[in-house]
């Protein structure tokens, strides 16, 4: 067995894995990019190397530095997680080179999936599903015309050695063929450096189902049934679950020894995952097969109750597979969804950002969240945005679902922009409730999972000024002076709050009177009475006979209420926020007796704030006057070489705008 | 731990009556400061308000830390005391924090006749002061004010306690370390150009603020020159040449958030600390103090009722319970803070007097602030206390308060008469700050008994003659000076001549105390000398 591991890995996927080795009593040993320092990952190994710079080009992805420290920490055996050097066979077959196990499948495995077309050619041999395509060396633009003929349109051309959706096109007929072949092949040249194409039969509104496959060195694969991973955006799953939703058994037998024949033609050994394309009629393809722990492992951990990590570990060290094809039993369903610092409104760019305030769903049975990041923690544009992942499991999907909603909601994060709402609105979406997947969902109802826009601002800037009053009373130790109280006492009158907060740049004054027993607010002569208690980023809210709960996160800057139509921010009102530099005033005059050197401007010219005007010398020093604030000049008074008196008006601008 | 037991039926008809009796007080009271906080009414506010100027109170508010409690100084000042109407005294000014750092905010209220300063204008700015010095809180001066009440000018500008009093003030707590912000949010002429001017720090606002020896018409009428407000005087005058101020602001709420910042970076030392413990309240309502005192002054009530209502936990260690026992004296905490309480529990008697002496003795040695309930009529009289020396024991006590050098701090929770006045620590005897309940009242004597010597000495005069006097017209002698003692003695009527700091709502009483006990402690607390006690 082995007794250490390094984990070539950071983020949620190296806690994940060090979690399952301390379990069973496996050494840790972590690596560090300079920007990891204090990550997660570190802390939570028992040892931990440092191997470079942030950039992953000169840490993580660098093999050497990994397997040195490796041999420096006489670690046994590495787990690359997923990414980075997961599916380098060069990285697998150094790890050989150095007597270090290598957690994963055989070089030869990595390479035989590494292209696409030979993936294909090796599974139409082995009798796996293909979707029917042309994937041959013969380029020529006649037999490509002639054989896209045979496979039929729509089509889909494909960069051979591409990915990531670059130089893929939708071909509806034979006409519009020659045309988006010569495009491909440009951008498949001028981005992989080989415009090799090769092109299949395009489904439409297929979903993503894959298989979860493991083999062991003794001859032994089973299959663990499978996820449906069809809500994807920017071509990444972003929502996965298991069982795939009204998937027959049938169906999950004939795709589970599919991918079972797929691994065994490639000699596998280990986890691995084979993708497949599932028509709505029922039909399967063989997309591809990745020869590692998936992102989305989680689900098919959390329906078959078995731990993927372990039984890697066990297959790595040689041991057979824990349980046998008909021991692997399906219960409940599960969700995963991938928390993201990235802009739902901006096209899923990733965001980057420091997380101020991050409060995960209450600990309960069924809900699982495996991340790295911990608040305070910075999202760097160096590594992938993703922050966390939240996992649940239920009896059946419904519950499952109701769960997802539930759990998303109670995920409060703020100091970046993240999918976190995005996510609970496509969790909550009527087709997805309804199971009608597709790989197009997203962008198919694109209009109907928009932000919500009906929000009660009135009540929102109300629960935030009452978090923010409570809270900062409810600070107070038994140290604190009567005059920390903050209860707004004032003599022979009622005690008046009053907190001016913005939101969208619009000011609310929010005035609430503090009476003995809770608040009291006026609103077009509707009094209200409210009740509020504050416990760490929870207030709980009693008014009109109501008791309800909000999370609110609060900084010096800004305050964040969690509704139920998602979080809302609120910046608080600083008189600074509305006014210009005090440096900016009067800055048009000479400031001492001198001589103008040199005038930048020309009358009528718009100027920046903060532009040079004019260049002056006095006492044997130069000045430069500088506008105080963009504008156009109006008027010149003076001209290089002429003397200036303290005080003198050099030239006018417009007033600001 | 001595936790006091209450002993008071809140279902009882009397307390039900006194407790209706004191919440209409207490509602004439709120109703008189909601009025008072209109400043000089809607027609002034709004004209305010159009120049882009903030109300006074808006701008404390906005000074004040988020939630900061306002222990407003002198709200009554000059409360129907002239024949035009100067709420306030046209000057609003409390404690409050700023930055964490507890301050003495005085904001001029132009609403009120331009905010010049009437002699109780002067008299409130002066206590306010005097309060900053007493305590060491920095003083922020927010300046609108068109200076003196030109009419009353003998009773504001030439004395000791007038006018210029304030930039004496300035200079003498500057020279102590206590900082001086000014403010220059209007008009700020003449003497009143001193404030800014000797402040250690000071903001203007632009196109509102104005600082000149000699306004415009002046100017003219001087020497012919014709020149605006702002050109003579204005924020950039100010700032960019003259230097008179520091700091430029484009309108109030800038000027505020500079103020803010400039007393951010006062490096304020903690302040003295006591051995303070963890803060509970009592274990009785402060509310039930309205059916347990009422407003009926002749009615009798045990102190200890009202004491149970204002220290924590209601935890009372009391000193020489058995001796002396009008005089109630032992120790408390209010908001965490040790303190010696005093209080009375009847008519002073040479026991009670002496008793007095020695507790606040013992708290001046260890340095424990005082606390004086009031509700005294006097020392007791007649041949056999003269003769055991009444006079010398409650002069003991008059020493013993006069020369204390610990925070003290006066309530009159009923009534303040004579020499009890002095003994329980009366104005002249120099309370950091002194409070009056709505129900309380002040005078030589009482009404009944002024009235009756009266009545006394004129019935002794007409025996002489032989001459005798009916009871119709002993009363026709009578009332008016019982009516005159009655106006004179009500809170109203004292608080307006800042005779003390302000009337409170007996609910309210535990936090004054702890608030003005934690600004006291700004300051250190000085041994104390004392002088020759007559034995």
């Amino acid at each position: 067995m082995i007794t250490s591991l390094l984990i070539a890995n950071r983020g949620e996927i190296a806690c994940r894995v060090i979690a399952t080795a301390q379990k069973m009593g496996i050494r840790t040993i972590a690596v560090y990019s300079d920007a990891d320092a204090n990550a997660r990952h570190v802390q939570l190994a028992d040892e931990a190397v440092h191997i470079g710079p942030a950039a992953s080009s000169d840490s993580y992805l660098r093999g050497d530095k990994i397997i040195e420290a490796a041999r420096q920490t006489g670690a046994e055996a590495i787990h690359p997680g997923y990414g980075f050097l997961s599916e380098n066979e060069d990285f697998a077959d150094l790890c050989q080179q150095h007597n270090i196990i290598f957690v994963g499948p055989p070089v030869a495995s990595i390479a035989s999936m590494g292209s696409k077309s030979a993936a294909k050619a090796i599974m139409q041999e082995a009798g796996v599903p293909l979707v029917p395509g042309y994937h041959g060396s013969e380029q020529d633009a006649a037999t490509l015309k002639q054989k896209a003929e045979e496979v039929g349109f729509p089509l889909l051309l494909k960069a051979a050695y591409g990915g990531g959706g670059k130089g893929m096109r939708v071909v509806e007929s034979a006409a519009e063929f020659d045309e988006a072949l010569a495009s491909a092949k440009r951008e498949a040249k001028s981005s992989f450096g080989n415009d090799k194409v090769l092109f299949e039969r395009f489904i439409r509104n297929p979903r993503h189902v894959e298989i979860q496959v493991f083999c062991d060195e003794h001859g032994n694969a089973v299959y663990l049934a499978e996820r449906d991973c069809s809500v994807q955006r920017r071509h990444q799953k972003v929502l996965e679950e298991a069982p795939a939703p009204a998937l027959t058994e049938r169906t999950r037998k004939a795709m589970g020894e599919a991918a079972v024949k797929a691994a065994q033609a490639i000699d596998y050994v280990g986890a691995g995952t084979v993708e497949f394309l599932y028509d709505q009629s029922g039909e399967f393809f063989f997309m591809e097969m990745n020869t590692r722990l998936q992102v989305e492992h989680p689900v098919t951990e959390m329906i078959t109750g078995q731990d993927l990590v372990e039984w890697q570990l066990l297959v790595a060290s040689g041991q057979p597979l824990p349980l046998a094809q008909d021991d692997i039993q399906i219960n409940g369903h599960a969700f995963e969804a991938r928390i993201y610092a990235e802009d739902p409104d901006n096209d899923f760019l990733p965001c980057t950002g420091t997380i101020r305030h991050l409060r995960t769903p209450e600990a309960e049975a069924g809900v699982r969240i495996d991340t790295g990041i911990t608040e305070g923690d910075e999202i760097s544009s160096f590594y992938d945005p993703m922050i966390a992942k939240l996992i649940v499991w239920d009896v059946d999907r419904e519950r499952a679902l109701l769960k997802l909603q539930r759990a998303l909601r109670q995920y409060r994060l703020t100091g970046l922009t993240t999918n976190i709402d995005f996510l609970h609105r496509l969790a909550s979406h009527p087709q997805f409730v309804q199971m009608n997947l597709t790989t197009e969902f997203i962008q198919q109802h694109e209009q109907t999972l928009l932000p919500a826009q009906d929000i009660d601002l009135a009540r929102i800037t109300t629960e935030a000024a009452l978090y923010d009053i409570v809270s900062r009373q409810r600070r107070l130790d038994a140290t604190a002076t009567p005059w920390q109280q903050a209860n707004a006492l004032r003599l022979n009158e009622a005690a008046l709050h009053n907190i001016e907060l913005q939101y969208q740049g619009e000011l609310h004054n929010v005035r609430l009177q503090q009476t003995a027993t809770g608040f009291v607010t006026h609103h077009d002569d509707r009094t209200t009475h409210w009740q509020a208690w504050v416990n760490d980023d929870q207030l709980t809210v009693v008014c009109d006979g109501k008791r309800y709960q909000r999370y609110v996160s609060a900084d010096d800057q800004e305050l964040t209420v969690f509704t139920e139509q998602g979080p809302v921010t609120l910046h608080r009102h600083k008189v600074t926020d509305t006014l210009v530099d005090e440096a900016a005033h009067g800055g048009l005059v000479a400031p001492m007796n001198g001589t103008i050197m040199e005038v930048l401007v020309n009358k009528g010219d718009v100027v920046e704030k903060d532009q040079p005007l004019v260049v002056m010398e006095a006492m044997k020093m130069e000045y430069t006057i500088r506008a105080g604030h963009a504008g156009e000049i109006t008027d010149i008074f003076y001209a290089a070489g002429d003397l200036v008196s303290d005080g003198d008006e050099l030239l006018a601008m417009s007033e600001e705008e | 731990m001595a936790i006091l037991t209450s002993k008071v039926n809140t279902r009882d008809e009397q307390f039900k009556a006194n407790e209706k009796a004191m919440q209409s007080v207490v509602d004439d009271l709120q109703q008189k400061v909601a009025q008072i906080k209109q400043g000089g009414g809607p027609k002034y506010q709004e004209r305010h308000l159009s120049r882009g100027k903030l109300l006074p109170r808006d701008r404390i508010n906005k000074l004040l830390d988020a939630g900061s409690p306002f222990l407003e100084v002198g709200q009554f000042a000059a409360w129907d005391c002239y024949d035009d109407y100067v709420p306030a005294a046209g000057v609003v000014a409390g404690i409050g924090t700023v930055e964490g750092v507890e301050c003495m905010i005085i904001a001029n209220d132009a609403t009120v006749k331009g905010g010049t300063y009437y002699p109780l204008t002067v008299k409130k700015h002066l206590r306010a002061q005097e309060i900053a010095e007493r305590c060491h809180l920095p003083c922020i001066y927010l300046v609108d004010s068109g200076g003196a009440n030109l009419p009353r000018q003998d009773e504001v500008f030439p004395d000791k306690e007038h006018f210029g009093r304030i930039f004496f003030n300035q200079a003498n707590m500057s020279a102590k370390g206590i900082p001086q912000i000014a403010v220059v949010m209007g008009l700020c002429t003449a003497g009143g150009a001193y404030v800014p001017a000797m402040a250690d720090e000071s903001v203007i606002v632009k196109e509102q603020g104005t600082i000149f020896l000699a306004g415009p018409p002046l100017v003219k009428a001087a020497t012919g020159e014709e020149v605006s407000a702002e050109e003579l005087g204005g924020a950039d005058v100010h700032t960019r040449i003259s230097g008179v101020a520091d700091h430029f602001a484009h309108n109030d709420e800038h000027a505020l958030a500079l103020a803010r910042r400039s007393v951010a970076r006062l490096n304020r030392p903690r302040p003295t600390e006591l051995d303070r413990r963890e803060v509970k309240p009592p274990r009785y309502d402060s509310k039930e103090l309205y059916g347990i005192v009422g407003t009926d002054l002749r009615k009798p009530y045990d102190v200890h009722e009202v004491i149970a209502r204002i220290v924590d936990d209601s935890d009372f260690d009391e000193f020489k319970a058995n001796y002396g026992n009008t005089l109630v004296t032992g120790f408390a905490r209010i908001h965490g803070y040790p303190v010696g309480i005093v209080a009375n529990n009847g008519i002073l008697f040479s026991e009670s007097a002496q008793k007095g002496a020695h507790f606040i003795e013992l708290c001046a040695q260890r340095k424990i602030p005082l606390v004086f309930l009031q509700n005294i009529t006097g020392f007791m009289v007649g041949k056999k206390y003269e003769a055991e020396g009444i006079a010398k024991h409650g002069a003991k006590m008059v020493m013993a308060v006069s020369c204390a050098q610990v925070p003290k701090f006066t309530v009159l929770i009923g009534g303040s008469y004579g020499a009890g006045n002095y003994g329980m620590c009366g104005r002249a005897y120099d309370p950091t700050m002194m409070f009056m309940w709505p129900n309380a009242r002040i005078s030589v004597m009482g009404g009944e008994q002024a009235a009756g010597v009266m009545a006394q000495v004129t019935k002794d005069n007409l025996a002489r003659k032989g001459e005798s006097m009916s009871a119709e017209q002993e009363q026709q002698l009578k009332q008016p000076i019982i009516d005159q003692y009655e106006q004179q003695g009500h809170p109203y009527y004292a608080s307006a001549r800042l005779w003390d700091d302000g009337i409170i709502d007996p609910a309210q009483t535990r936090d004054v105390l702890g608030l003005s006990i934690a600004a006291s402690l700004n300051a250190p607390i000085n041994d104390s000398r004392f002088g020759v006690f007559r034995m």
